[in-house]
């Protein structure tokens, strides 16, 4: 048996230059420059949502009725010390916009912290004990996501009123169907799949399946889903906002200033083009983060990655 | 027999993200009119690579044939398949060479009745009017064993077992009368028992029509009553190709050895073990310099480790690459 | 096959159940529906008053009672704002709905699915990249904002379409567009990715080793395959559509059942709301049974069960 060289030896053969790596990286990146991209959009908003006061050159709720409906900055009649312009009411806009991401991202972050609990305990029984339970719960998530969706939000809103913590109860306990569907179905496969099976024949208590094997496979789809929803709770609220049916009034959200604007649309469109163009930032991101997530933490998908 | 096949030199590789993949490396063999080729090898070894490059059925990109002839003899005119236009690719694929795939459940389109999918070929090729096509469809049909072809022309593929479903295959392959038939590895997805009948049809198609078959597998044990030839690939590289009984009787290359060895054998005396070969097969994003055998290989010396071996004459009708002489149980001087 | 329907339909009414008892006790969500539904500065005789009149006074398993077969045969009580039955009031703004719908799905597929098409015929190419581009916006632009917008461009500025109402042929235009983009972006992400998948099937392979024309391969292989998952889309997404009209009606003044929806809010009309939430949900589920009907017709793999 000749054994003179092996597999790795024969590498050096080949040498890798710098210029490889860099022209390696440089394809990872450009691969993966949606997702980059997302990421970097989605960091914008939650920095802006964290650091609001520093950020923003005035309080958002103060008013100044003598610089009313400023133009942008750009314009001829705008001034820098307004970028984005005013409002009806004299308030900077940047600033409400700026601090319009902190209502966002908590409807969102807690919407979908909400749904996603909910649906996982849901999704979670009724894939692991089958049966009965299964049917039940199943036929309640198939009821609600079988509704049209923005009708029912609207009418619940409508009754609850108008209030920060109703939007992100509304939002929770609505879409975590989406959220049990999806747990169940993951769950489902990987009972099926031998895995789990040679686990309890290795005498794993049902816990530590549950922790150990199911979990730790759940976690990739379930962020996938939840940054999908998560924007998609943010487009509502801001349409819940727009209806006058989010939080109060005074809170500066998007979707308030977007229903404030309307008012004013051919008079100052800017009032409600800047909330607008903010919603479609933070949607944006969120979807190219989304999209680049499903591929990478997808195990289903990521051999089909085109 | 003369020649209709005959490849010399082809060179294909796969351009992808990972880098370069060299699947094919310079494979060379030809096909006699009515004889039974079988194309023998581990997955990656580049067999249906070959046999896909030849008829231009490689995805491109990422694929690229970067050298090499193919041509297909007619009498004594010869056309090279790898300078033909698409259009006359397109004449000979279905026409004059038709294909069996391994996996025959998703073989067939799943929304077009299987009438429909062999009919469309007598179409294409033959100039059938519907009503022609349609009646030699059920001839086929009948042709492959199919009971009750009539009733079975208007069904989709999943009202098949799969068994059916490959002889829906072959009969697609045969339709236009080809002078050859590439089966790939058409019998690997099905049961044993149906694995036989199919290797049985293939055979009696072979006698009433006179085609010649390229059969390609990565099972020795198929190979033998069924084969004239067998050609032994490995690492994108002819390794032997030999007359079938030759072969089993005195391999020539230590490759083809451990491929019979890890072959359980009915007809021998002494209860042997099962041997597999040891290692991997090779990495085929890396340019070999060597031969692509030699981690593997009990007989490899230094020569093996500095040169490529080619293909070269070792007895009547048979050609190894290999260095190290078997039979003598030493190096081979040329 | 039959079998398969007769359990869908039985699947749908038990569903329309679950709408019914949902829509009953969501405006009790708050404990007082005469609280709801009233103005705050009415009197408590007044109220007293009214809860006799809407019979809130009696036992709520009487008045479930009394509301689900009401519900059954149609009968949501009157509307509080036009003081006459609640249905007939949904089914005249049916058809305005119904149009603005359809047009926006037309609109959609006409654009949406060659836009896929020809992206999965050829990844990477230009017309690939406007389509994703367009599918990504489709996703991210919130349709109230983006109404707003084009009606601040194509109407007040260039004039090309009225800003509102229904009284001209082509004032359905920009509101269908508006309703229509999210699926249109779907049905290009959709057709994009199912035309890629299919091409690198391996009965595509065989189709190219019988000699076919890639013309021939797409027009009958490819797309008869893609057409499968467009339909259940489509059938989603009109029920999507037909539920989700509320802003831009609200926006273009377009006189269907989502404004309905909208005044009636405003107006605390309840019954009416309800009449409009029980109503859509049987047409979406309607439509739903037919989706299915279709991919059954032109699937043939559940066409003759296997």
């Amino acid at each position: 048996m000749v054994a003179r060289e092996t597999t790795a030896d024969s590498l050096l053969d080949v040498e890798q230059t710098w210029a490889d790596r860099l022209a390696y990286w440089g394809r990872f990146w450009w691969r993966d420059r949606g997702g980059v991209l997302g990421m970097l959009m989605f960091l914008v908003v939650v920095f802006s949502a964290i650091f609001s006061p520093a950020i923003s050159p005035y309080d958002p709720l103060q008013q100044n009725l003598r610089d009313s409906k400023m133009p942008p900055a750009w314009y001829e009649e705008g001034r820098w010390d307004h970028p984005f312009g005013t409002d009806n009411l004299g308030r900077d806009i940047f600033s409400r916009i700026v601090y319009g991401t902190r209502v966002s991202l908590t409807v969102g972050f807690f919407g979908v912290l909400i749904a996603g609990m909910l649906g996982l305990v849901m999704g979670a029984i009724a894939g692991y004990i089958g049966g009965r339970v299964d049917s039940i719960i199943m036929g309640v998530v198939n009821l609600v996501l079988s509704l049209p969706y923005l009708l029912f939000v609207v009418f619940i809103a409508a009754v609850l009123g108008r209030s920060l913590i109703n939007v992100i109860l509304i939002f929770g306990i609505t879409d975590s169907p989406i959220f049990a569907r999806v747990t169940r179905g993951e769950v489902l496969r990987l009972r099926e799949s031998g895995f789990v099976e040679s686990a309890v024949s290795a005498g794993a208590t049902w816990p530590r399946i549950i922790f150990d094997h199911i979990l730790p496979n759940l976690i990739g789809p379930l962020i996938t889903l939840a940054t999908f929803e998560m924007s998609r709770m943010i487009f509502y609220e801001a349409g819940l906002g727009f209806l006058g049916l989010s939080v109060p009034p005074t809170v500066p959200s998007w979707g308030n200033m977007l229903a404030a604007g309307r008012k004013y649309l051919t008079s100052s469109p800017w009032i409600a083009t800047f909330p607008g163009l903010a919603i479609m930032f933070t949607s944006l991101g969120m979807n190219l983060l989304g999209d680049w997530l499903r591929d990478v933490l997808d195990p289903r998908l990521r051999r089909t990655r085109k | 027999m003369p020649t209709i096949l005959e490849v010399n030199n082809l060179v294909t590789r796969f351009y992808t993200l990972d880098g370069v993949v060299h699947a094919v490396n310079g494979v060379s063999f030809h096909l006699e009119e009515g004889e039974t080729l079988a194309i023998v090898g581990e997955s990656g070894s580049g067999k249906s690579v070959t046999m896909m490059s030849i008829l231009g059925l490689i995805p491109s990109p990422p694929g690229k044939i970067e050298s090499g002839e193919a041509y297909l003899y007619d009498g004594y005119e010869r056309r090279d398949l790898l300078k033909m236009s698409d259009a006359e690719l397109r004449e000979i694929r279905g026409g004059q060479i038709g294909f069996v795939f391994q996996d025959p459940i998703s073989s067939l389109n799943p929304v077009l009745t299987i009438g429909e999918q062999i009919a469309e070929s007598l179409v294409r090729h033959l100039g059938l009017s519907r009503e022609e096509a349609r009646d030699r469809t059920i001839e086929l049909l009948d042709l492959v064993g199919i009971p009750d072809p009539k009733a079975r022309y208007r069904n989709y593929p999943h009202q098949f077992s799969g068994g059916m479903r490959q002889r829906v295959m072959i009969a697609i392959a045969i339709a236009c009368g080809p002078k050859i038939v590439i089966a790939d590895e058409p019998t690997t997805a099905l049961d044993v028992t149906i694995q036989a009948q199919i290797v049985e049809l293939f055979l009696r198609l072979q006698k009433e029509l006179g085609m010649a078959i390229i059969w390609i597998t990565h099972d020795l044990a198929v190979v033998s009553g069924l084969a004239d030839r067998v050609l032994v690939m490995y690492g994108g590289r002819v390794a032997e190709v030999a007359p079938v009984d030759d072969l089993y009787e005195q391999p020539r290359h230590p490759y083809t050895v451990g491929l019979l060895g890890a072959l359980p054998r009915l007809d021998s005396r002494e209860s042997r073990r099962l041997v597999s070969i040891q290692g991997a097969p090779p990495d085929l994003l890396i340019p070999l310099k060597h031969c692509p055998f030699a981690w593997r290989c009990e007989y490899a010396f230094d020569r093996c480790w500095e040169e490529i071996p080619t293909l070269q004459p070792a007895g009547l009708n048979r050609k190894v690459a290999c260095f190290y002489d078997l039979e003598r149980g030493k190096p081979r001087h040329d | 096959m039959y079998r398969y329907f007769l359990a869908k339909i039985g699947q749908s009414v038990l569903l329309l159940f679950g709408v019914i008892v949902l829509v009953f006790f969501m405006v009790r969500l708050t404990g007082d529906p005469a609280s709801l539904m009233m103005s705050r500065n009415a009197s408590p005789e007044q109220m007293e008053a009214f809860r006799e009149r809407m019979g809130f006074n009696r036992p709520v398993y009487v008045q479930f009672a009394d509301f689900f077969t009401g519900a059954l045969v149609g009968d949501f009580g009157n509307s509080l704002h036009f003081k006459s039955p609640a249905l007939p009031l949904v089914l005249e703004r049916l058809p305005a709905t119904v149009q603005l719908a359809v047009v926006g799905l037309l609109i959609a597929m006409f654009i949406g699915i060659p836009l896929g098409l020809l992206g999965g015929f050829q990844p990477g190419s230009a017309i690939d990249s406007i389509g994703r581009g367009l599918a990504l916006l489709g996703q991210s632009i919130p349709n109230f904002w983006l109404a707003l917008i084009m009606i601040l461009f194509f109407a007040v500025r260039l004039g090309w379409f009225p800003s509102f109402g229904r009284d001209r042929w082509d004032s359905v235009i920009m509101p269908a567009f508006v309703l229509g983009l999210p699926t249109l972006g779907q049905l290009v992400r959709l057709t994009r990715s199912a035309v890629l998948e299919i091409r690198s099937a391996d009965f595509i392979r065989t189709a190219y080793s019988k000699g076919l024309e890639p013309r021939v391969i797409y027009a009958k292989h490819v797309f008869r395959n893609v057409a499968i998952p467009l339909v259940s889309v489509i059938g989603v997404q009109f029920g999507y559509m037909l539920g989700g009209s509320i802003y831009i009606e609200s926006i273009f003044a377009w006189p269907g059942m989502g404004q309905l929806l909208e005044q009636a809010i405003g107006w605390r009309d309840f019954p009416l709301v309800q009449a409009i939430a029980v109503f859509t949900s049987v047409v979406v589920l309607a439509l739903n049974i037919f989706t299915d009907l279709a991919y059954a017709i032109i699937d043939p793999r559940i066409r003759y069960g296997s």
